[in-house]
Order: structure tokens, then sequence, then C-alpha cells
């Protein structure tokens, strides 16, 4: 499938995808790099975002599912706009990481795999995110925020609710 | 942004280029970089091996096999293509060292790979970095472009003969692809589940190719080896145990931090002097030495640790990755013991019973356990279920799991037995009533 053809991805993105099922020896190795990132543009890996990526690599949408829900990062429904993910394992937990995501329950009035219903942000508990040294820590999205406190996330939070009013991703 | 510490006992070889801005191929060159791969690329394969097996360079994912004699063990001659294969899939709670690598110097890495590539005979490397570390896979690719633009990748790279192409792939989540044959899989656009071994990697691995798979501290440390001389390195390390390591201090320390210092480093005077000592001024309770599944170690048991493969293996437990994880006074070990297997069992991919039941099963007695509503028996039953986990799995993370278990249940006997009886948790508050 070329970008030309009926693609549900956006030009920038197809046009990526017929890169990257060339750039391996197996064609196949392409698969959990397109999920990610067909993920990144369309918020979750719809039934149609699975079937078109089975076709580029001519594999089944059963065995393109049956990779997808290996993938911790890879989701079936949408998320936020910015999804918060706080890490709670052992060196986040011994630096504060439940309270900070009490915290962020009660700030942001949702639970474990929750979303706002503005649809701004949603919550999540996540494993241990490789930012140890600089516990307690959070992604959202893809971007790390280190060395924490409840004062420090709260600012954090406005900077993407100022991002959220202003319409940038 | 992971800030960077510094303390006068280290020995500053793979950091050294850190907080240089050698993340720009142009600076990294001014450095000194890439001397390595153009004279690993003159001298030939036979004398990259015996430099690294001179290095007693050690696997810094955990394992700690000796990198030279890995090396040797690929065939010369392959019909299929042999492949290197970079781990960057840092997933090992307690463990954030390749991230600083990644951040601060990927040319290196791109360096290390090369050189592996020469030494066993492969013309390509993949370079494999979790899925969380998106900014980290784009500070990486444009290196990589970099290396290509320069022609330090590619099909004559420094205008020889010799052709080398590297690629960068994303992981999505999954500490088990941190495993060699799980990331072999993975790789291949498979679930991440491992492969029963032999036949070895070595052997049969990546696209069924002899294949060579390094942590990426590991091949960040090829280069300066080269650059210094492989007795020169084992000589900054402990016997059998060359070099340095990256080590991770992190929990209730007042300086945590990522600190390279020279294997069998005392492991008292790394939280007490390096570490800046236990914080808010309380004391040390325990330290988990090696990233989360390794084995819980006393005050007692630390005086005199040495911190290298050999002298932490005796101990009792193990080097691990290098993440030495601080635990104060103030700390309930049922809770972390529950934190820790619950992350097992939210891990392990379920292709071994005994690793996917028993990770559940010891995650539900925990938890009941950390509630209140354990009996004298569950502590022995804990015990029970982790010792017969052990060495029944097709990869370590059952071991993984079960390890620091036993660690806990025996290091820890009185503080599970404070939680009998209805108790509420003496020590600490955190974990939510979770009855499964």
């Amino acid at each position: 499938m070329s970008a030309e053809t009926m693609s549900i991805f956006s030009p920038a993105l197809a046009s990526r995808f017929d890169a990257l099922v060339l750039k391996y020896p197996v064609k196949r190795s392409a698969l959990i790099p397109m999920l990610l990132y067909a993920q990144d543009e369309v918020g979750y890996l719809s039934d149609a975002v699975m079937d078109e990526i089975a076709e580029r690599l001519s594999i089944t949408p059963l065995d393109v599912r049956n990779v997808a829900t290996y993938y911790s990062m890879l989701r079936f429904k949408p998320v936020g706009k910015y999804n918060v993910q706080v890490c709670t394992n052992i060196s986040c937990m011994l630096r504060g990481a439940y309270d900070l995501f009490e915290h962020l329950q009660d700030k942001l009035g949702i639970g474990h795999k929750g979303v706002t219903a503005d649809g701004v942000f949603s919550l999540e508990e996540v494993e241990c995110i490789g930012v140890c040294c600089w516990a307690p820590a959070i992604q959202v999205n893809y971007d790390f925020h280190d060395d924490l406190t409840n004062d420090k996330v709260d600012a954090v939070l406005d900077t993407y609710r100022a991002k959220a009013k202003e319409g940038v991703s | 942004m992971p800030r960077l510490v510094s303390h006068p006992d280290e020995v500053k070889i793979v950091t050294k280029r850190f907080g240089m801005g050698a993340a720009e191929i142009d600076r990294y060159v001014e450095l000194g970089g890439y001397e390595s791969a153009k004279r690993a690329l003159a001298e030939g394969p036979e004398w990259i091996i015996n430099e690294m097996k001179a290095s007693g360079l050690r696997g810094r994912g955990g394992a700690g096999f000796p990198t030279g004699l890995k090396w040797s063990f690929v065939p010369k001659v392959s019909a299929k293509p042999k492949y290197v294969l970079v781990n960057g899939d840092e997933s090992e709670p307690g463990t954030c060292k390749d991230h600083l690598i990644f951040l601060h110097d990927p040319h290196s890495v791109i360096e290390g790979t090369i050189i592996a590539g020469l030494a066993i005979g492969a013309k390509t490397g993949f370079i494999y970095l979790r899925g969380e570390y998106r900014y980290l896979i784009e500070i990486v690719e444009k290196a990589v472009a970099d290396a290509y633009a320069k022609g330090y990748l590619g099909a004559n790279i420094f205008g020889s003969e010799t052709e080398f192409q590297v690629i960068v792939q994303t992981g999505a989540g999954a500490y088990e692809v941190g495993e060699e044959s799980a990331l072999m899989e993975s790789l291949e656009g498979k679930r991440g589940v491992p492969r029963i071994k032999p036949p070895f990697p070595a052997v049969v691995g990546l696209y069924g190719g002899p294949t060579v798979i390094n942590n990426a501290e590991t091949i960040a440390s090829v280069p300066h080896i080269l650059a210094m001389g492989g007795p020169a390195y084992a000589a900054v390390g402990s016997e059998r145990n060359g070099g340095t390591r990256l080590f991770g201090i992190s929990g209730h320390v007042n300086n945590p931090g990522i600190y390279e210092l020279p294997m069998g480093y005392n492991l008292k005077k790394m939280i007490y002097e390096v570490g800046g000592g236990i914080r808010g001024g309380r004391t040390l309770k325990a330290v988990v030495p090696g990233g989360s599944s390794t084995p819980v170690l006393l005050p007692h048991e630390i005086e005199t640790l040495g911190m290298d493969f050999d002298q932490v293996g005796k101990a009792g437990s193990m080097l691990g990755s290098g993440g030495v994880v601080v635990i104060d006074d103030q700390t309930c070990i049922v809770e972390f013991a529950l934190r820790t297997i619950s992350f097992y069992a939210h891990e392990s991919c379920g292709w071994c019973i005994p690793c996917r039941e028993g990770t559940d099963w010891l995650k539900k007695s925990l938890t009941r356990f950390h509630a209140g509503f354990g009996t004298m028996k569950d502590i022995d039953n804990i015990q029970y279920l982790a010792e017969n986990m052990m060495g029944r799995t097709f990869c370590p993370l059952g071991d993984a799991a079960a390890m620091p278990t036993i660690g806990f249940v025996k290091k820890f006997r009185k503080e599970f037995e404070d939680h009998l009886d209805g108790k509420p948790c003496p020590y600490a508050k955190h974990l939510e009533v979770a009855l499964v």
C-alpha cells in the first residue's frame, strides 16, 4: 500500500510506514513501531488501524491483535489528550509515589485508567519508567517529569491545562 | 530532565563525556570518538576479542557473562547473516543507567555496536530501546543518521570495504522483552515471549542467524576499553571484574543518582558517602543491591561487601543491573515485597505456568498478608511457593520474582509475623487493601 491509496493515516505517517516496512531484513519487524506510531497519531489502536497495519505487513488482523495485546503501552480505547502515567514501583514508592498518585486522583477527580470529563487528562498507575534515581516521577504522554512533590505536580498539570486551552499538542 | 551528579570516588570512563554535548557527532569526534572503531577496523576481529577478554568486562545487563568470551562463541562462518543486538530495553526497577548513556553519549553505543559487529563479522546491528524512552530514541536516531552522513555507517564504513548498518528499534512496554530471546522475538514483530535454549543466540538468534546480544552499558564500554587497552581497563576493577560500573543509587538516600565507580567498591561507602547517607536522619533497614530481582541485604551484610559479581553472589544476592535501592527504617518490608511481586505478576508473559501462576499467587498472598489477613502458615507457603518457581521456567523472570521474595521472608520473618491476627500494618500506610 502506498501513501496515495486509501489510508486512514496522515500522508506523513503513511509514507513513514512505506519506508519502515523496507527497513528490516523481515518486513514484520516493523509491526511494533507501526502500532506505536499509529497510536500516537490516532490516539488508540482501533480495528481500522490494526486492519490497515495487517494489510501493510501481509499478516492477518488477528496476528496484529495477538501482538498488540502483549505490550502495555498499546491501548484499544481513547485516553485523555495528556495521559498522566504515575510510576509507583519501588524506587518511586520509597520517595512518595503513592501519595503523589492519591493527590493526582483527588486533583483530577479520576482513578486508575480514568479520563476527565473534558477529555484533557487521563491517569494511569504504571510500572517502572526508568527514572529511578530522580524519583518520584511521572510521564505525561512521552515527557518525563521527575523529582516531584504535590506542589510541583500541580504546576506540571497547569502547564498542560494551559496547552490544552491554547489548542497546541 | 535527569540530573548529573558527581563524587570524588568516581572513575569516569563510560561517563566521561556526559554533560559535554557529545550527542552531537562533531563534539563526540572532537572528544576522541570513533577512533576505537577505526582502530578495530584496522586491527581485525582477533585483536578486538583479545582486548575484550583482557578487559574482564562482564555483561552489565545483570548476568555478568564475560563479553569477550560471548563474542568468541559466534561461529566465524555462517550461512545466515550475523547480527549485533543492543539491549536498551532497560526495565528492571531501580535501573536507569542506560537512560543517561543514550541521553549524553549515544555515539558511544553506536561505536560499540560497530566494534561488536567487526568482532563477530556482522553487517547489521540493532539498538532496541524501550518505548517509554521516546525522547531518547529520537536522540539515538539522530545520532545514527549523523553517523551515516559522515560515512561511519553504511556500505563503506570509514572509507573501507566493510559494511555496517545500524537500525534503531522501539519497544512498546514489556519488561520481559529485556530477556535476550524475548527481545529477539519482539524485534521480529512478535509477542515478547522467551525461546527455549539451546540453541543459544550466538548460534541461532535473530532471524535465525548468529547473534550477539549485549546490554547498552556493555556496548558503550567497548570503545573506551579499546582506547585504554584491555589490561588497563581490567586494572580499574576488582579480581575477575574488570572496569567500572554505572551504579544507580535510589530510594532513601540524600544524593540519589548514577555514579560510575570501580567494580568492587564497598556498598556501605556507596550508600553513606557517595549516596550521602540516609535522608531525614533515619537509619538503614535494608538494601536491594542490583535491581528489584536481587535478594535484599541487611546492614551488617554490607560492611565489607565489594560490589562486584562474585562478592555480591557470595553474599547471597546478585550485582544484577547495578540499581542500588536503599530502604530506611520507616519502610514496611511486607509492602515492599508486595510491590515487588506485583510488578513481576504484571510483567510475567504467561508462557510458563510456574511463573504465571506463581507470581499471581504470591501477589495474592502478600496482598492478603499486608492487609492483616495472613496466617502463620501463609509465611511458609509464600516461601514454599517461591522456592518451587526457581529454575522451572524458560527464562529468568520466574527466578527474578521468586528470589527477592524468598529473601524478604527469610530476613524479615518477624515483620511478616507482626502483620498477623488482623493487625493493621505497623510500618506503613500506602497500599490499598485489595482482597482478591
